[in-house]
């Protein structure tokens, strides 16, 4: 049941690097890293999301931060101010009258920053499509980094986004964006 | 409880009888018709009448009949908790003849008439603030009326030269899809696969239980 997974290293690889990384801390009192992987690694670490609930999407996003998934052991933690927020999960319907309102949200969060589409209606306008009040999808409005399905997804599927999004910035991370 | 309110029933026909046009109980709910000239007198009435008292609005709503020549009914639905009832006044009207507001009567009103505005286009005259509520800023037409389109004229975009959002009448990549019963995913008979006999064993009658000895 649950996700928790032991925190201890999983395989005997890992127990290797870490004692190898212990021996060196413990013989030169340093340790030797790219400067480009530490900094993904800092920026994967501590991912604050901007808690950006429309609709329904907005509770099941909740969820993802109550104690049985709990999103703050991946260091993503909820920040309902823009200017300290790194990702936006925009989660739920975006209506007409909202997208200048997300657009303007958006253009307050700092570099890097990454956005997150959550359920049908933030991905391509879902249920309400061919509605005469809803954008068609939010990457008409800001650029999306990762799609995450459902109507409205379960907590454990944005937690996966989160996760791939975390994989995206280690695999793309740059100084300069 | 139908008795009370047949007796309620008698009793707003007899006391407002050149205002109430018609006054009907169907499905256990008490109807009365009036007209737009007359409905701040009615209202007030059912508002301070002793033996009605309903003193809360719950809502003000519109219907588009686009057939008729008054297409647009305006519903009123009151409850009283005093005598523990409920009641719905209607009226007609059209996209001209304007309706007095009841925002003087109930001050809950004056934003149920912006949302019929606002999706009808209902006009209230003397009302205090009368805006749009619901749809967006500079939005057109009356999107709850039978004549307007589902998809509307306008759709949005984020323009990356012009910094910021533009309006362009709606393209759509697929056309909207008129689902009925005919339809291949709804319409056809469901055989499962390996399943066709059961059409056979249900025309064939279904064979005798074995008698018990």
């Amino acid at each position: 049941m649950g996700v928790i997974t032991p925190t201890k290293p999983s395989t005997a690889a890992e127990a290797a690097l870490s004692r190898a990384l212990n021996d060196e801390l413990a013989d030169k009192g340093f340790v030797v890293a790219q400067l480009d992987k530490l900094i993904t690694w800092a920026r994967t670490g501590s991912m604050w999301g901007l808690t950006f609930g429309l609709a329904c999407c907005g509770v099941e996003m909740i969820h993802c931060w109550m104690s049985r998934y709990d999103l703050d052991r991946f260091g993503f933690a909820p920040m309902p101010s823009p200017r300290a927020a790194d990702v936006m999960i925009v989660a739920g319907t975006l209506t007409n009258k909202m997208a200048p309102a997300l657009r303007k949200v958006y253009d307050q969060m700092a570099e890097p920053r990454y956005v997150i589409s959550m359920g049908s209606c933030a991905n391509g306008g879902g249920y309400y499509h061919y509605s005469y009040s809803v954008v068609r999808g939010c990457d008409r409005i800001v650029p999306v980094d990762v799609y995450v399905p459902g109507c409205p997804p379960t907590a454990e599927a944005l937690l996966y986004g989160v996760l791939q999004l975390q994989k995206k910035v280690r695999r793309t991370g740059t100084l300069v964006r | 409880m139908s008795e009370a309110l047949k007796e309620l029933s008698d009793h707003i026909a007899q006391a407002q009888a050149n205002v109430v046009t018609k006054a009907e109980i169907r499905l256990g709910e008490l109807m009365l018709d009036t007209t737009p000239d007359n409905v701040i007198a009615l209202l007030t009435y059912l508002r301070d009448d002793p033996k009605c008292l309903f003193k809360q609005l719950i809502d003000i709503c519109g219907v588009d009949w686009p057939e008729r020549e008054k297409r647009f009914d305006v519903v009123y639905n009151l409850l009283s908790v005093k005598n523990n009832q409920r009641i719905r006044v209607k009226l007609m009207t059209d996209e001209t003849t304007p309706v007095p507001s009841a925002a003087r009567v109930y001050s809950s009103a004056g934003w149920f008439e912006r949302e019929t505005y606002d999706l009808y286009g209902v006009w209230f005259s003397d009302h205090p603030d009368l805006r749009r509520i619901l749809t967006d800023y500079g939005f057109e037409g009356h999107p709850l009326r039978k004549d307007f389109p589902l998809t509307g004229f306008v759709e949005l975009r984020w323009d990356d030269v012009q910094k910021r959002v533009v309006y362009e009448p709606v393209k759509l990549a697929q056309e909207f899809r008129r689902f009925d019963f005919l339809s291949p995913w709804e319409g056809a008979p469901k055989v499962l696969p390996g399943d066709e006999k059961a059409q056979e064993a249900a025309a064939a009658p279904a064979p005798a239980p074995a008698k018990a000895n």
